[in-house]
């Protein structure tokens, strides 16, 4: 499938999601171009994570569709119900993610933890598996600790083997939900290199962040989240410097 | 009377205690095999509250923690016979008696454990596994079962010795283990402590050498590079 120049690589349309009595999404709409950074700011408990875990088919939405390539994600096209967990599961595999707690398997060691995917999902050979994987840690400049096991890296080295993880498998789109909230201050930079290495070399991202620096720096697009709802979309340079909602204004008096 | 050593070596080293031991061992493993296999698919279907399914193995679960081990294996060697017809012919032996029996009541045991395993696994584990692609079934055999391996080793070995010592309970439907085979040649000697040292001697043997594979299997699963038994060969390169 194929899609036309400028129209949207994934598109979030009428989201809602609830828990129990609690609207997170409220008809959020949401769409991120080919090549595109957007960057999503907004306060704790406004629903970012949830956003991204329904893009991701991780979590349904109660209602709403899901466009990925110009077709429908976890439907089939002419229906309105969502695929079972098997058939979700392949549409995934398109979607990388990254969680703000790394969540690395820690009985395998990182070469492992990369290669698993193309082992047991793309049933790919163990010696061209560890090929690949090796290829992908080198990218994100972990080549050195292939060996090791997760709970023998620091937060940084592991945030960086989850990225070869969701690479691997080729995705056309990378989540990251807040991928340096848990990390300490001085092994930031080295999560965030790789990060702006993928955005130059072409990946449609989407990053969940307080990192105002990556925002302004690296996004093609910063996002206002606001429950549950996009309030403000500009540029970084527009967003930063002339906001338009009070809700960024709040938001940016707080974290600048 | 004193103790006799040439009677207990004698005895400690004869066909019919080695053969009883033996048979303590056959029957415990393949009981503690059943067990886990019952007792995972028990905890499955209690985690997913699989409808009807699980009121069936709560009741299940209910039943056979309550009853003695003891009746149990009287149960199914005496009662069964009485309503499955086909019970009565040969094939039934004590030895297939023991199994099920223990091996059930052991599959009750078992579904707490792993219960309790598999919930200590973290939430983000699975959650990884799907966002990368994985199947249910694959996130549970590559990366959940292995997890809860190692939460489920320490409780499972001390299940797995308390299995070998629940064996000598057989001796009541007549299987032909350790503790009977020492019985027996009690009964016929009136020599009490040459017969049960022997006994004994066996019990603590395979208890020794069963805590010694435990140690073993829990250093596997440290999970550390600095261990031994690493297969994936550490490939330095520098940039
Ligand atoms: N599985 C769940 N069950 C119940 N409530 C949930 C669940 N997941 C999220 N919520 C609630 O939904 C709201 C939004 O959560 P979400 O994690 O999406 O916020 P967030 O914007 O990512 O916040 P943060 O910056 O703290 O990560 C929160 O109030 C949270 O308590
Ligand atoms: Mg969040």
């Amino acid at each position: 499938m194929h899609t036309e120049p400028g129209s949207p690589l994934l598109y979030a349309e009428g989201i809602t999601k609830s828990y129990g009595q609690q609207h997170v999404l409220r008809s959020t709409d949401f769409s991120v171009r080919e090549g595109e950074v957007k960057a999503i700011l907004g306060r704790s408990g406004s629903g970012k994570s949830t956003l991204l875990r329904c893009t991701a088919l991780l979590e349904l939405p109660d209602s709403g569709n899901i466009w990925f390539k110009g077709a429908k994600l976890g439907k089939k096209p002419d229906s309105d119900r969502w695929l079972r967990e098997t058939q979700l599961a392949r549409q995934r595999r398109e979607i990388g993610m990254v969680f703000q707690r790394f969540n690395l398997f820690p009985h395998l060691t990182a070469l492992e933890n990369v290669g698993i995917g193309p082992r047991t999902i793309q049933g790919v050979g163990a010696d061209e598996c560890a090929e690949r994987a090796m290829a992908e840690l080198k990218h994100v400049d972990m080549a050195q600790c292939a060996g090791k096991y997760p709970q023998e890296l620091s937060g940084g080295q592991q945030q960086r083997v989850a990225i070869a993880r969701a690479l691997v498998m080729n995705p056309k789109v990378m989540l990251f939900d807040e991928p340096t909230s848990a990390l300490d201050p001085e092994l930031v930079g080295g999560v965030l290199k790789v990060m702006e290495r993928l955005a130059s070399e072409g990946m449609t991202m989407v990053v969940v962040t307080h990192e105002v620096r990556f925002a302004r720096h690296v996004a093609d697009t910063v996002v206002m989240f606001h429950e549950g709802r996009i309030v403000e979309e500009a540029t970084p340079e527009e967003f930063f410097d002339d906001p338009k909602s009070d809700a960024t204004r709040q938001f940016l008096k707080h974290v600048i | 009377m004193s103790f006799d050593t040439n009677l207990f070596w004698d005895s400690l080293f004869s066909r019919e205690f080695a053969n009883g031991a033996l048979l303590a061992i056959v029957v415990a493993l393949i009981a503690q095999a059943g067990g886990i296999v019952i007792g995972f698919l028990l905890a499955l279907i209690r985690m997913n509250k699989v409808p009807v399914l699980s009121h069936i193995a709560w009741f299940y679960i209910w039943i056979l923690r309550a009853l003695p081990t003891l009746l149990v294996l009287l149960i199914v060697w005496n009662a069964f016979p009485q309503f499955i017809p086909s019970m009565k012919d040969p094939w039934f032996t004590p030895f297939i008696a023991a199994c099920i029996g223990l091996g059930f009541q052991e599959g009750a045991y078992m579904s707490e454990i792993l219960r309790s395993a598999l919930s200590a696994v973290d939430e983000g584990q699975n959650t990884a596994a799907r966002a990368l692609g994985m199947t249910p079934i694959q996130s549970m055999r590559r990366v959940l079962i292995p997890q809860m391996i190692r939460v489920a080793i320490p409780p499972t070995s001390n299940e797995f010795i308390n299995m070998i010592k629940y064996t000598s309970l057989a001796s009541v439907i007549a299987l032909q283990e350790l503790l009977t085979r020492a019985q027996v040649q009690v009964a016929s000697t009136f020599r009490y402590a040459e017969y049960y040292a022997a006994a004994a001697v066996y019990y603590l043997v395979i208890v020794s050498v069963l805590t010694i594979a435990q140690s073993r299997l829990e250093k596997r699963y440290l999970w550390t590079s600095r261990q031994p038994h690493v297969t994936t060969p550490v490939e330095t390169e520098t940039p």
